[in-house]
This record gives structure tokens, sequence and C-alpha cells, in this order.
């Protein structure tokens, strides 16, 4: 059995799933975060096995997933300073104590 | 490469390295307003300069494609709707900088950098006008809403802002990573990223474009917080520094109606037909429950915040007429909320720095403490209202003829209605500051929020009774647009 896009494609499915799962479940700030970026690095494989395997001439797909590379780390790297904030001013970084404002 | 054609980016980022060394050189006590102020009159000196770039009407020997008007291809794009969504932030920075800078003086902790990575918003925001490519839009969208997370949170001794900017961080990096999935998929079924190229190709009908597009949508629904999307709007607000607020009310909303327009009906005009009854249904939604939802709230800026949402709800009023009126309207109806907005914010930003929470009861008595920012609060409320003779009535009216036009009567009904409940509880504040006791201090304002919140008050009366130069800029940008 030789690995096509569709093996791909079901990888990065999985892992966005994967990834959302954990953004919706944990509790911790920090594990929200790696969420988030699994879900980024599934539209990584997605865009780069477009890329490998249709027939388009130009590097978009991987034009593109470098970006995403890019702007996830800054993503996390707020994300981090931010939980950093929350923890000095709660000493916890659960998400359902963050709930000084409703309504 | 054409650099002339985007120099309005470069000026800006210039502008935000300028406020980054500017901090460095000026000593810790010395006051920063300066910074602001350099910020101030050269945007406002550029944002002039801006309207001799207009093009004029569509002139058949230059052909569609002129490259005068193109960075490297399609990839950027300045036309006059982009132009015109440019000088609309640009507006919105100014009078933010304006009537922020006591409280970035008083209430922040880093006082340049709020005014650098404020710069590097307004830049993300005119990527995102100006994108006619995906990438470009990615980028443009996520330059803006990273540097609203750091401006979210800029309130250091709150608890509120950094809750806040969390809980934006999290609700804005999934829709990110949603949008992105997206655009992957249309990418694989299409095999470009380009919106001329996507919307000429027939395989994006595939199922992997249809959910790609599905995708896309549902991320620009979260910017833009669309119900049923909307759950993180009302936090971050309330939660967010009071002019930052303001700028995400008007700036950021603005930017995401300019690429959603511009992605609608350039990359995605073939699925019109299966778009419009979604929109409108949600466009209702929005009308509806954000208007609702708002009579509860006893915080002003958490009712702005559902109030904001309403208005999305207005706008995509505008967006799904689809014609040269309906684009027209909303671009009307952004820059008038902007006027809006700032008179209303401003106030706020003055009672939070006085009494430290900006509820009712903080609003009430306000009438004897500063009379005239009860009166520019209560004109622009209306103006949100849309009470004439404000700018409100007008771009509602705008709005409302658009959609009739294209027959979608119970829609226009919808918002007519939803338009006078807003009324009540926009009233509740003016209640609350004319009838209610206050402490009967005077309260002294200064120079530069004064000039916000009147400069902010004569366009929304000016535009209201005299919007004939405004209709005729958006009508140019929008008849530009379609051809």
């Amino acid at each position: 059995m030789s690995v096509g896009l569709t093996h791909y494609l079901l990888l990065a499915a999985v892992l966005f799933a994967i990834g959302l799962y954990g953004v919706l479940s944990r509790r911790n700030i920090i594990a929200i975060l790696m969420g988030v970026e699994l879900m980024l690095n599934a539209v990584n494989i997605n865009f780069i096995a477009f890329n490998r395997f249709l027939p388009v001439s130009d590097l978009t797909g991987q034009l593109m997933s470098v970006f995403a590379i890019t702007v996830g780390v800054a993503e996390v790297a707020i994300g981090i300073a931010l939980a950093f904030r929350i923890y000095n001013d709660r000493e916890t970084v659960n998400v359902d104590e963050l709930n000084n404002m409703k309504g | 490469m054409n650099f002339a054609v985007i120099n309005t980016e470069i000026f800006i980022l210039a502008l935000g390295l300028f406020a980054v060394v500017m901090d460095l050189i000026l000593p810790r006590n010395e006051s920063h307003k300066s910074i602001g102020a350099v910020l101030i009159f050269s945007l406002t000196a550029w944002l002039l300069y801006m309207f001799t770039m207009y093009t004029g009407p569509f002139d058949p020997t230059l052909g569609f494609m002129s490259p005068d008007r193109y960075f490297t291809k399609t990839l950027y794009i300045v036309d006059n709707y982009a132009l015109f969504f440019k000088q609309l932030f640009i507006v919105a920075v100014i009078f933010t900088m304006l009537f922020a800078s006591d409280y970035v003086q008083s209430v922040l902790r880093y006082k340049g950098e709020f005014y650098a990575i404020l710069m590097l918003a307004l830049l993300g925001m005119c990527v995102l006008a100006s994108a006619n490519d995906f990438l470009t839009l990615f980028i443009g969208l996520e330059l803006m809403t990273i540097s609203f997370y750091i401006l979210v949170g800029a309130r250091m001794s709150s608890k509120d802002s950094s809750e806040a900017a969390v809980k934006y961080l999290i609700v804005g990096s999934v829709s990110t990573a949603v949008m992105l999935y997206g655009i992957s998929l249309v990418y694989g079924s299409v095999g470009s990223i380009q919106f001329f190229e996507v919307c000429r190709n027939p395989h994006l009908f595939y199922p992997t474009g249809i959910v790609g597009i599905t995708l896309i949508m549902v991320g620009f629904f979260f910017k833009l917080s669309i119900i049923p999307f909307h759950m993180w709007a009302p936090d971050v607000y309330q939660g967010a520094p009071t002019p930052v607020t303001a700028l995400l009310a008007m700036g950021s909303k603005a930017a995401g109606i300019a690429a959603f327009m511009r992605a609608l009906y350039v990359a995605f005009p073939m699925l019109g037909m299966y778009w419009l009854p979604i929109l409108s249904f949600l466009a209702a939604i929005c009308m509806v429950f954000g208007n609702i939802m708002a009579i509860k709230q006893r915080d002003v800026k958490r009712m702005l915040a559902y109030s904001s949402i309403a208005q999305a709800g207005y706008m995509m009023v505008g967006i799904i007429a689809a014609d040269v009126a309906g684009m027209k309207a909303v671009m009307f109806y952004a820059m008038l909320y902007v006027f809006a907005n700032v008179g209303a914010f401003a106030v706020l930003s003055v009672v939070e720095a006085k009494k430290g929470s900006t509820s009712h009861d903080a609003m009430s008595g306000l009438s004897q403490s500063a009379p005239v920012l009860a009166a520019v609060m209560t004109i622009s409320l209306l103006s949100m209202a849309g009470i004439p003779p404000t700018a409100g009535f007008a771009g509602k009216l705008y709005l409302f003829t658009a959609v009739v036009d294209q027959g979608y009567l119970w829609l226009a009904f919808v918002g007519f209605v939803m338009s006078m409940i807003s009324v009540y509880y926009y009233l509740l504040v003016a209640k609350a500051m004319y009838l209610g006791k206050g402490d009967g201090d005077k309260w002294v304002i200064s120079g530069a929020m004064r000039a916000a919140v009147v400069l902010s008050v004569v366009a929304t009366i000016l535009f209201g009774v005299w919007p004939e130069k405004l209709a005729e800029l958006t009508n140019l940008a929008a008849s530009t647009f379609l051809q």
C-alpha cells in the first residue's frame, strides 16, 4: 500500500479533531494552547500534502504553511505570556476560574 | 513589485517603529503624550493626502487589471474600496488616540508600547482591506488580532483585563485555525489561493471546496461576532481598556466586514444564492438577540458589546443586498458607526477613570458633573439607535432601502422593529445620566478629550443632516469595486 493524498488528509482531519477536542475539554490554559497548536499543525499537513500531490506548478501551499507556523508561534507566545499574568493574578491557570464577568 | 502602491502601509509601519524608538528615548517619568500627539498629527496629514489617491469612475481604456493598483501580481490590491476602508481605520485610530491619551498616561503601565502596537493593529486592518488573496487576508487578520490580544490585556492593574485577553486569545486562535483549515481545503480543490483564480475555477464546487468555504465563513463569523459565534464579545469588550474596546467595536469589526465583503463578492460570487438565505437568517438573529440581550445589561460597556453585535447584524443586511447600493450603505454605516462609538466610549473612559466602573450607577448624575459629556453620550447613543437628525438615521435608511430593493422586505422590517427596541436601552443610560443623583462635583475635562467628543458629535450631526459628500465617496468606492 502506498501512502497517498487521502492518507495525509485523513491524518490532518484526525489531528484537527483531536486539537479541537483538546481545546473544548481541557481546563488548563497551557493544554488549551497545545490543542490550538495541534489544529494549526493539521492545517500545515493539509497544505503541504495538497502542494505535493496536486498538479500545481508553484509552492503556494508550502509558503502558506511557513506563514501559518510563524503566526502560530506568535499566538502561542502571547498565550503563554497571558497565562503567566493569569497565574500572577489568581494563582491558577484553570479557565473555569476565569468568571469575573458574567451576564 | 510596485512599492508606490503600498505607501500607506509603509508609512504606518514607520510610525509604529517611531513609537518604539521614542519610547526608549523618552525618560521613564516623562509624559508619553507627545508620542500620541506626533502620531495623531502625522496620521491626520496622511488621511488628507489619501483623498488624492482615489481614482475616478471606471475608465475602459485602462482595463480591469491596470497594474498600478496591484502590488506583486494580484496579491494585494489598492482600489477605491480599500482606500475608503483605510481612511475609516485611520479616522478610528486618530480618534482613539485623541481620547485615550489621558487614559494611557494614568492607567496603563506600558505607554509607548500601547502606541506602537496600536499602529501595528492599524497596519493589519489596512492589509485586510486590501487583501486579494487568502495568504494576504490571513496575514492581515492575524496582524490585527494578535495586536488586539496584547492591547486587550494591556491594563496590568486589572484582573478583568487579563481574563478578557485570555478569552479573546483562545476563541481567536481557534477561529484562526478553523479558517485556515477552510483555506487549505479551498486550496486543495482549486489549486490556488488568489481570489480571481478561486472564483473562476469550477472545482470549487467539489465537496472539499464547499466544506472549505463553510469553514472560512465560520472563521469570519467568529471575528465579526455574529450570533451564534459571539460568546467572546461581551466579556472581551467589558474587560478590555476602554479605548481598546472602542477600537475593537469600530476598527476591528469594520476590517472584518471589509475583508468579508471582498472574499464573498470576489472569491465566492457563484455561491451567493446558497449563502444569501443563511446570511439573511444570521443577520436577523443578530439584530433580534443582540438588542434583546442588551436590554438587561447594567454595565454600559457590556451593553455596547451586545449593541455592537446588533450593529454587525445591520451591516450584514447591506452585505445581503449584494449590489452597489448595499455596499455603499455598509461603508456609510461603518463610517458613521465610528463617530457614534467615539462619542460613547470617550465618555465611558472618563467615567471609568473617575468612578472606576461603567455601570448605570456610575453614570448617574453625569449631566451635573459634566454636561457636555452627557450630551455627547446621548447624541451618540441616539445615532446608534438611528434617530433623526443623527447620522445613524441616514445610514439605516440606506441599508434598509438597499435590501428592500432586493426583495428582502421582512429583513428590513425586523431591522426597523429592533431599532425601535434598541431606543429603550439607549435611553435608560440617558435617564441615569439626566435624572439620577450624582455627587454634584464638577469634572475637569482635558482639551484632547473635549476635541474628540466635540468632533465626533459634529460629524454625527453633520452626516445626519448633510450626508451628500460621504454618500458620494462611498458611492464611488462601491461602484468602482463591482466592475
